[in-house]
């Protein structure tokens, strides 16, 4: 039985920076990494496979060739198998067609107990990819996993955040699941996982590997385009409010009278 | 291979002016004898180079779609997001903005409500700006569930056809958007900040920050109806009541089997602890690192039972088990856009003001004059917070007579 993980490679937003001249984003140096919410489902995965007899951890990602890098860190932390999906076919695709490209890569790989992902990529921030993917294989979903409560081979009780709370939600496999960051502190690579992903052969499929409809994937599979874009209009200068901190309390409080009683 | 791809520069256009250079976000594009030079493995087919280019050197080229009759598709639609019957602030924020969609459009604005025992609700949807309510109830809709709420929604789309769909961006509205738009083959666009009709085209434009809000994207669904979006809390206006608005209630009746759910909702839990839910709330209070110890927080409460505000937090106050995750705000937490945002003790690392700088008054507070917060705040006070906090509270107390 089959764990699936989806992760993407992302931009460290850390090193995101704007070009104050030209108002672009500087990008030397600006390293690719695993999208850190992906880091939370590939943890629960490994950490599923040790609860469940006789399963194996399978990371897929959909992205030009060198997200090769982060399917080699995911093999370093524990991940069984890795499949990169790679075609120039693929490029410009939106969260329909990515979803559709992913799905149908799984539906290859077949006989899937769950599929994990985190709740959202940090460079685009849609939270559409993982449901669409849920959508296009009919399965249920869970999305915004704190906890899973309690998981065997035939489904999971798990805690859903809101944004009150939780919810318990019990869900039968196969499923996907979303997972925010609460739900585990990702192990760090060991040195045999390292070794390890260094050989790992990774499969890379094409679209005609996965027997993917041209209509359906990249640009001609995406509903959406993007016609415009620019930088946000920078906020207005601050004021700083100086004295001792009766005063500026004081200061502070009548600055913000309108705001407060609105 | 290489002239197959979708992407192409007219060298007899291009006059090596780079300023598609500077505009790509994947540093695809290079000058070659001063003519645009795209690297494919890199491009993303994202279209800001075609965009910016003054002289149309670069197109990209779509397949031309099956068009389908776009008149079929009339009027905009906002999902009423209820919890335990009561129909959530994010939909008068739809409904401000879908009421501004549907006049410029000249059509209906309607409002789809799924509950349970939830009519009474529909009133206040009318008095907000919906001309129609599209009703369904069902014991089974009582708390939101995805797969009867996802059915039920592709139902009412498809018989009805609007040419816009409004859904919150919230843990419900980005679960059931994304499914409804696969399903009905729409293009979804997530977390909308800016939402208008082009005059011309009568189509939708979508506004969102992308990069962390580093960039700003504007987004069609030029072939395919209804054009869905999601929008982020806070950032609308809400709609005002009008209690002489009058309106339509279209009751739609479904057999048992559309409510069929292959997941259960077992329990729900409310866990925030004090104060009102980040997303929804006007103010903010968040307390970080500088803080010091979790005990102090009990300092940030106080302010924010006074304001009527929720607690926010920073990252490394999470970290450190001073306060639970759900009341982080960052890159790995909640992005919210209170009208006032108060930082006690943050420094303002760049995955913090990710989630936080889009509010419309930032107050920061810290000792360090260097912080990077105060590069975002509206107003900084560059002192010890143990000592401005308490009078914080002590003065908005007098001001609002608590």
């Amino acid at each position: 039985m089959k764990i699936i993980v989806l992760v993407k490679q992302v931009p460290d937003t850390t090193d995101v920076k704007i070009d104050p001249v030209t108002n672009t984003l500087i990008r030397e140096g600006v390293e690719s990494v695993i999208n850190p919410f992906d880091r939370y489902a590939i943890e629960e995965a490994i950490r599923i496979k040790e609860r469940i007899v006789g399963s194996e951890v399978v990371v897929i990602s959909m992205g030009p060739p060198q997200a090769i890098a982060a399917l080699r860190e995911a093999i370093s932390l524990g991940c069984d198998n890795a499949i990169l999906l790679s075609d120039r076919k693929f490029a410009g695709s939106d969260t329909w067609a990515t979803s559709y490209t992913l799905a149908q890569a799984i539906k290859k790989l077949g006989d899937f107990l769950v599929i994990l992902c985190g709740k959202q990529a940090s460079d685009g921030d849609t939270a559409q990819v993982g449901p669409g993917v849920s959508m296009h294989l009919d399965i249920p979903q869970v999305t915004y996993v704190k906890k899973i409560e309690k998981i065997d081979a035939k489904g999971a009780i798990v805690e859903r955040m809101t944004e009150e709370g939780y919810d318990v939600v019990e869900t039968p496999f196969p499923a996907l699941i979303t997972v925010v960051k609460e739900i585990n502190e990702p192990r760090l690579p060991s040195l045999k996982g390292k070794m390890r992903s260094k050989k790992a052969e990774i499969s890379v499929w094409t679209a005609e590997d996965l027997a993917c409809e041209d209509k359906n994937i990249g640009l001609d599979g995406s509903p959406t385009r993007v016609v415009k874009i620019f930088s946000p209009s920078p906020r207005e200068g601050g004021q700083m409010l100086e004295g001792e901190p009766e005063e500026t309390s004081k200061k502070l409080v009548d600055a913000l009278k309108d705001v407060v009683i609105g | 291979m290489a002239n197959m791809d979708p992407i192409k520069v007219i060298n007899d256009k291009c006059v090596g002016c780079t300023l598609c250079v500077k505009s790509c976000p994947f540093g695809a594009i290079t000058m070659e004898n001063k003519k645009a030079l795209i690297d494919t493995t890199k491009c993303n087919l994202c279209g800001a180079c075609v965009e910016v280019c003054k002289f149309d050197a670069i197109v990209i080229e779509k397949k031309e779609k099956e068009k389908i009759d776009f008149s079929l598709y009339k009027d905009v639609w906002v999902f009423a997001e209820q919890k335990k019957g009561k129909v959530q602030s994010i939909a008068f924020e739809l409904l401000g903005k879908g009421r501004e969609l549907a006049d410029k459009l000249g059509v209906n604005l309607c409002a789809v409500l799924l509950g349970d025992k939830v009519e009474g609700s529909c009133k206040e949807l009318i008095e907000r700006g919906a001309d129609k309510v599209y009703l369904v109830e069902s014991p089974k809709l009582g708390a939101f569930q995805d797969d009867p709420y996802t059915k039920v929604l592709i139902e009412l789309i498809s018989k009805y056809k609007p040419e816009i769909v409004l859904c919150g961006a919230t843990t419900i509205g980005r679960s059931l958007g994304s499914r409804v738009a696969v399903k009905l083959d729409s293009g979804l666009t997530a977390d909308c900040t800016g939402l208008d009709i082009d005059p011309e085209e009568k189509i939708l434009l979508q506004t969102r920050p992308a990069f962390g809000g580093n960039i700003m994207a504007t987004i069609i669904s030029p072939d395919n109806r209804p054009q869905m979006a999601t929008v982020r809390h806070k950032v609308m206006q809400e709609a005002d009541a009008d209690p002489s608005r009058k309106g339509e209630i279209v009751k739609e009746n479904y057999s048992d089997e559309i409510y069929t759910t292959r997941t259960r909702l077992i329990d729900v839990f409310e866990e925030i602890e004090g104060t009102i839910n980040l997303a929804e709330a006007d103010i903010i209070v968040s307390g970080g690192r500088g803080l010091g110890c979790a005990d102090n927080f009990s300092m940030i409460k106080e302010l924010a039972l006074t304001l009527n505000a929720a607690v926010g937090a920073s990252r490394s106050a999470v970290d450190a088990d001073w306060i639970p995750y759900s009341h982080q705000v960052g890159q790995t937490g909640k992005t919210v856009c209170p009208k006032l945002y108060i930082a006690c003790g943050i420094s303002g690392q760049i995955q913090h003001l990710i989630g936080m700088k889009s509010s419309d008054v930032i107050v920061a507070i810290n000792k360090d004059p260097e912080a990077p917060i105060f590069s975002v705040a509206t107003y900084g006070i560059v002192d010890d917070l143990f000592k401005v906090v308490p009078l914080l509270t002590k003065h908005f107390k007098t001001m609002l007579k608590k």
